[in-house]
């Protein structure tokens, strides 16, 4: 990791193949779905129920793909914190999805890969064991019995560092910030990997990637509903992207999860191909990054939407034919050649950039200018401290030239953020005592990170 | 100003006492703990330090936080400074269930791990003068019931992020009305909806923390 790699829609300098005949960020951007049940208890009694459920939702979303033409895509499935508690549960379905995918690759010829994603159950103790226990044992049960059942690629949003993270955000604490993201995050995604990456190796599957998602898109939504300042989940954004890092440094090799929006700076530090998701997953959440999480992706996703009846199908096939015919869009602008690539990819960043300080270091530009320097810094922490000075500088000079609405009471925040940096002292030892000192019982055990 | 209007706006302002750095401005300044000290020293009515200083403070806080102009962080920051003023009253106060609003069991439902919209229902509670007990995430229905009688005139508060574990919830109600318990329960969560909550038969719904802090007061009658 010493030289940048381009970024662009569609095209990634590694791309992945995998499944029944697809290529991911080999010049095609390829729809990611994802679905997720109604309300329904997941128990052995609903079982049979659960699997029929999930039968039809894929038999549905691959008859949509195949009547428009489709070609190619990646079917996300994200277990539910029981069927990583039962991994025979996970690895049952993960058969059926995979039979279905072969079943229309066979028929129709319609290309495609299955993502499996188990859920870090670790965090369901406080404080989370992370390294030892029962649901470590789960969790790494489960990617092995999914692997076997027919994943292609494997996936997770682990949650290393969240137990500090949760807290320290909602009191805009910044050595918790910085000491759970550049410290216990960062150790935790090393530690987990390295297993998923030999446990894909064993399999013969692809270690896909990570999200930052319980950090920095926790930070998002409450920042957009108001809660925190959109400035300090912008630097978080930022911030992730040294935790996230280490899953390729360990062996990942993407495409990095559709709710990892620190994916644009993976893929110019790593070359890996990225599943974004914008406009099109407004089914699971509000987004000010409609369109400009689409200027680099490889993978466009949904991110998850309910099993529900709408008026023309059920939600998960209007999902998959919006994705379609945003992937189209974008193939004809690659097929167009280079030109038409960069106005899409310029049409899709303006339209967003200047709304929203966390759309504008999404910007290629920003991203690139941002991983340049990433390059320079020797450990994950200082890059965590090297992103929020940088972040703060960016948005208030972005700000003095008009480039960018950030909200007035966001405006103060600059100051009490800049005022706990200066104080804070740079190494992990330090910022570790500071929290010692500052609370009567420390959210996390140190142990679980080899601390 | 008048000391109990300092008091007040030094809650609003969240300046625990003069080591506090928070505010930036306002560090190595007098803060609650020193002005709620005076107040005490004058001698000045208790009732009017907790109800015109030190609630009277978080009231604003309420108010600027619903119409968007403070931060989560800047009301956690007023809570511990009307917190640490409270304990200073503590001791003076002769009816000491006189300085909470009522008792509120909160908990993330069973199967669900995800508190933080729990944890801003709690802190803003706490906020509004509420004691609360938080059970904490993946809370059976057992144990919403073994609290709840023992603190039968608290409000129950429930709530789950997941389609698949707000069901649960139905559980809870069955329960507290098999056992005869007459708690009211309010729930709330990403996936739940007042329609949810009239089906299962829960006394109230509330679709974020700082409506919670209304319903819970209409519900408990205050």
């Amino acid at each position: 990791m010493n030289k940048l790699a381009n970024i662009t829609f569609g095209t990634a300098k590694k791309p992945v193949h995998c499944g029944n005949g697809i290529s991911i960020g080999n010049g095609l951007v390829l729809p990611e779905i994802n679905f997720t049940l109604p309300p329904i208890a997941v128990t052995e009694k609903n079982w049979p129920n659960i699997c029929q459920e999930y039968r039809k939702m894929v038999q549905e979303i691959c008859t949509r793909a195949s009547q428009l033409q489709c070609p190619g895509l990646v079917v996300e499935f994200e277990l539910l914190p029981p069927m990583t508690l039962h991994p025979e549960w996970g690895a049952e379905i993960t058969s059926i999805i995979k039979s279905i995918l072969i079943d229309f690759h066979n028929k129709q010829g319609l290309a495609s890969a299955l993502r499996v994603t188990p859920v870090d159950v670790r965090e369901n103790e406080r404080p989370p064991k992370m390294r030892s226990g029962l649901h470590v044992e789960k969790t790494l049960q489960s990617f092995e019995l999914c692997a076997q059942a027919g994943a292609d690629l494997l996936s997770i949003e682990s949650t290393g560092g969240k137990e500090l993270h949760d807290d320290a955000l909602m009191a805009g604490d910044l050595a918790g910030i910085i000491f759970a993201l550049g410290v216990l995050a960062v150790r935790d995604m090393q530690f987990l990997w390295e297993k998923i990456v030999a446990i894909s190796k064993k399999y013969q599957v692809i270690p896909a990637g990570d999200t930052a998602c319980g950090f920095a898109n926790t930070a998002m939504v409450l920042a957009d509903r108001g809660l925190i300042p959109k400035i300090l989940a912008t630097i978080i954004r930022v911030a992730s992207v040294p935790r996230s890092l280490q899953a390729y440094i360990q062996g990942a090799q993407g495409p990095s999860k559709d709710c990892a929006y620190e994916g644009p700076y993976i893929k110019a530090l790593t070359g890996v191909p990225i599943s974004m998701e914008g406009k099109s997953s407004a089914c699971a959440h509000l987004s000010f990054l409609g369109n400009i999480a689409a200027a680099c992706c490889d993978l466009w996703s949904n991110e998850s939407v309910q099993n529900v009846r709408l008026l023309s199908a059920s939600a998960p096939v209007v999902s998959m034919e919006q994705l379609i015919y945003d992937c189209r869009l974008m193939n004809e602008a690659i097929k167009d050649g280079d030109e038409a690539v960069k106005r899409l990819q310029k049409w899709f960043t303006e339209s967003d950039a200047g709304k929203d300080p966390q759309a504008l270091v999404l910007h290629p530009e920003i991203v690139t200018s941002i991983s340049e320097k990433f390059l320079k810094y020797s450990t994950p922490l200082e890059m965590v401290f090297y992103s929020v000075e940088e972040v703060l500088t960016l948005l208030q000079d972005a700000m003095k030239n008009k480039e960018v609405i950030i909200p007035n009471p966001d405006l103060r925040w600059f100051d009490l953020i800049s005022a706990q940096l200066d104080s804070l002292p740079r190494s992990e030892s330090g910022l570790l005592d500071i929290l010692m000192a500052s609370s009567q019982e420390l959210k996390f055990i140190p142990e679980e990170y080899g601390l | 100003m008048a000391l109990l209007d300092e008091i007040k706006d030094l809650v609003v302002r969240g300046h625990i006492n003069i080591q506090s750095k928070y505010p930036p401005d306002l560090a190595q300044k007098p803060g609650v703990e020193e002005k709620v000290k005076e107040a005490l020293d004058q001698k000045l009515d208790i009732g009017d330090i907790l109800r015109k200083g030190l609630i009277g403070g978080m009231e604003v806080v309420g108010d600027r936080f619903s119409k968007g102009e403070y931060f989560v962080p800047e009301m956690l920051f007023s809570a511990k400074a009307m917190k640490a003023g409270l304990e200073l009253l503590r001791p003076h106060m002769v009816d000491q269930e006189a300085m909470t609003l009522g008792k509120v069991i909160l908990g993330t439902i069973q199967g669900d791990m995800h508190d933080i919209g729990k944890n801003l229902v709690g802190m803003m509670l706490e906020g509004a003068g509420f004691e609360v007990i938080d059970l904490g995430i993946n809370t059976a229905p057992e144990k919403f019931l073994e609290v709840a009688q023992q603190h039968t005139k608290a409000l129950v508060g429930m709530s789950a992020l997941l389609t698949i574990t707000m069901e649960k919830m139905r559980d809870v109600v069955q329960l507290f009305k098999s056992n005869g318990l007459k708690n009211k329960i309010i729930i709330g969560g990403a996936p739940v909806t007042q329609e949810f909550s009239d089906q299962i038969g829960a006394h109230g719904y509330a679709p974020d923390a700082s409506q919670a802090v209304h319903k819970a007061k209409e519900l408990l009658g205050i």
